[in-house]
């Protein structure tokens, strides 16, 4: 639990400093002897389940576990194609996932912006309403929106999921509105003294400047669309609409014995927020820092 | 007359923007949540006619043994998965703070099972958690402890939850860092140089500073944890025995199993209610608490 003993580094003298040398060595070891341990064990599941899912029945059941198999069966991944229509549910997450990831940036940066770089009456009220209905659970709307979009016909349809995500959604607006307003308002001025309007500026200036702060919010939302599991759970009926959290839900109650299936759509499942994870991590620790977590 | 004029465009300009937020907001959130209101106060399956009874739903809902489960299970779930979530992803984060070669390696694989969530999280748990064949008891049987029923235990399921829940504590640790990183060094050097030690100052610079960092997390992880609902959908539906029966599976079976809208409307108003008093009473504390200056 050493905190920042080791900042200082431009200690002058040479006693001092080799001192400090190895207090900073010791606190490196204790470092290492706590982050270690704890990564492997972050770590265990993820391995647990690339494991199994290469393993054959005879080895799955075995006691005390073989992790390596004794016959790579990649054919494990195969099968889960054969036994329900994995690619469809890909294909269907993918487009409920771009969707909505777009709808999302929409909403969120204008609502953002308005908040953002214009004065009206009522405005704080209005951010404040804003940031309270992120306390609405979303169990209260679901009975109302359910009939509703039922009376609209759009059940078994993604229109419920996605229409939502073009409204603007209060976390990410607040995350944009934060970035903006670190943006200098000089560029913008200037912009309108040439004659260009709010609309443009924003398009042409804001946005182009905030993609940073965009990026975050699309790979935020990425995550959440793609993990999505209530809403399709409850609007959608036909499995050739099903995305893959739906989907791997009906397979798990169809096969729950056969984990090495299982374990292998989970990683199929799993792999892409994997991957944009390793392509986008800067944007993780900016997001955080934007939320205005300092107050 | 300029002026004013000039600033009735802005507002305009400016409520357009917002526009899509606000019509969002009436239409997904107000007017649903108007409507489920309305709805407590009846009798109504989504088809036949409704029939207007009164505060009979609450009355009954008071009496309800099924209800005061749910909402035992999932009160005692969020206060053990909160206070867990801090301290760890706050010692975590502090650890992760130093200055140390690797701290880049253990922040990806500390943050990685945070980006995943939902079915395919929950379906790989299942297996770890597994009496005979699961990865965690084989484990643990290395420090000779004998087997868990885990998720088919009475006692162990709910704990089990909270695990699963607790190997994505990674997102925590990265807010938690990104407000570490924003504690001016000074304070440290400043406090150093007054003889004050490690305890001393984790306790008198780090913590005040990190106070808004504390209650955001603290916020933000009760609203989620309240509506924890895929987990438990996935792994134990609720049991064994009304173990993990938490408030969103017993909407969910009023709901869409018994086709009780009424009844599930009165209970998702009153998980409104807990939501909102709780956050607001967080937040209250929190006015004392925080210190928002040098942040």
């Amino acid at each position: 639990m050493a905190t920042a003993t080791a900042s200082a580094t431009s200690a002058g003298q040479g006693g001092f400093w080799s001192r400090r040398r190895k207090l900073r060595l010791q606190n490196h070891l204790l470092t290492y002897l706590v982050l270690i341990p704890g990564a492997l064990l972050f770590l265990y599941p993820l391995l647990w389940m690339l494991s199994t899912s290469v393993k054959p029945k005879d080895q799955i059941f075995t006691y005390p576990i073989e992790w390596i198999p004794h016959t790579w069966m990649w054919s494990n991944y195969g099968e889960v194609f054969n036994q329900v229509p994995f690619w469809t549910y890909t294909v269907n997450t993918a487009i409920i996932t771009v969707i909505g990831v777009v709808g999302t940036l929409f909403g969120s940066s204008l609502a953002a912006y308005g908040f953002a770089r214009f004065r009206f009456p009522g405005k704080d009220a209005l951010f404040v309403l804003m940031l309270s209905t992120m306390m609405v659970p979303i169990w209260v709307t679901l009975i109302p929106s359910f009939l509703m979009f039922r009376w609209f016909g759009w059940l078994n349809s993604y229109l419920p999921i996605l229409v939502p995500a073009f409204f603007a959604q209060p976390f990410y607006t607040f995350l944009l509105r934060q970035f903006f307003m670190t943006v200098p308002i000089d560029l913008e001025d200037a912009a309108r003294i040439d004659g260009a309007n709010r609309l443009q500026i924003f398009l042409n200036i804001m946005l182009p400047l905030s993609r940073p702060a965009l990026a975050t919010v699309a790979i935020f939302a990425f995550f959440f669309y793609w993990n999505e599991f209530l809403l399709p759970l409850i609007y959608i009926q036909d499995q050739t609409k099903f995305p893959i959290s739906v989907g791997i839900s009906a397979f798990v109650s169809e096969y729950r014995s056969d984990f090495a299936l299982m374990m292998a759509a989970s990683a199929m499942a799993l792999a892409p927020p994997m991957i944009v994870f390793f392509l986008a991590q800067r944007y993780f620790i900016q997001g955080f820092v934007l939320s205005g977590v300092k107050g | 007359m300029f002026n004013s004029d000039l600033l009735r465009r802005e507002a305009i300009q400016g409520y357009l923007f917002i526009l899509p937020w606000f019509v969002g907001f009436v239409v997904f959130t107000a007017g649903p949540l108007t409507a489920a209101l309305g709805f407590s106060f009846t009798d109504w399956n989504g088809v036949s006619a409704l029939e207007w009874i009164g505060f009979e739903n609450y009355i009954q809902l008071s009496q309800d043994s099924r209800f005061w489960q749910s909402l035992k299970v999932t009160l005692v779930f969020t206060f053990f998965y909160l206070i867990l979530n801090l301290i760890i992803g706050f010692a975590l984060a502090l650890v992760m703070n130093q200055p140390a070669p690797g701290m880049r390696l253990f922040r990806t694989i500390y943050y990685l099972p945070a980006v995943l969530s939902g079915v395919a999280v929950a379906v790989l748990w299942s297996f770890l958690f597994h009496r005979e064949f699961g990865a965690l008891n084989w484990l643990l049987g290395f420090i000779g402890i004998k087997r868990i029923g885990w998720i088919v235990s009475e006692s162990w399921a709910l704990p089990s939850i909270i695990i699963m829940e607790l190997w994505r504590v990674g997102s925590t640790i990265i807010i938690f860092l990104a407000g570490l990183q924003g504690i001016p060094p000074e304070l440290y050097e400043a406090a150093e140089v007054d003889g004050a030690n490690r305890r001393w100052r984790l306790w008198s610079i780090t913590i005040p500073l990190m106070s808004p960092t504390i209650f955001f997390v603290l916020i933000v992880g009760f609203i989620n944890s309240m509506q924890v609902f895929t987990q438990a959908y996935i792994m134990t539906r609720g049991g064994p025995n009304y173990a993990t029966f938490f408030y969103s599976i017993n909407l969910y079976q009023t709901t869409f199993r018994e086709l009780r809208l009424g009844y599930a409307s009165a209970q998702a108003g009153v998980l409104f209610v807990i939501i909102f008093i709780i956050t607001l009473c967080i937040l209250w504390v929190s006015r004392y608490r925080v210190n928002y200056e040098l942040v």
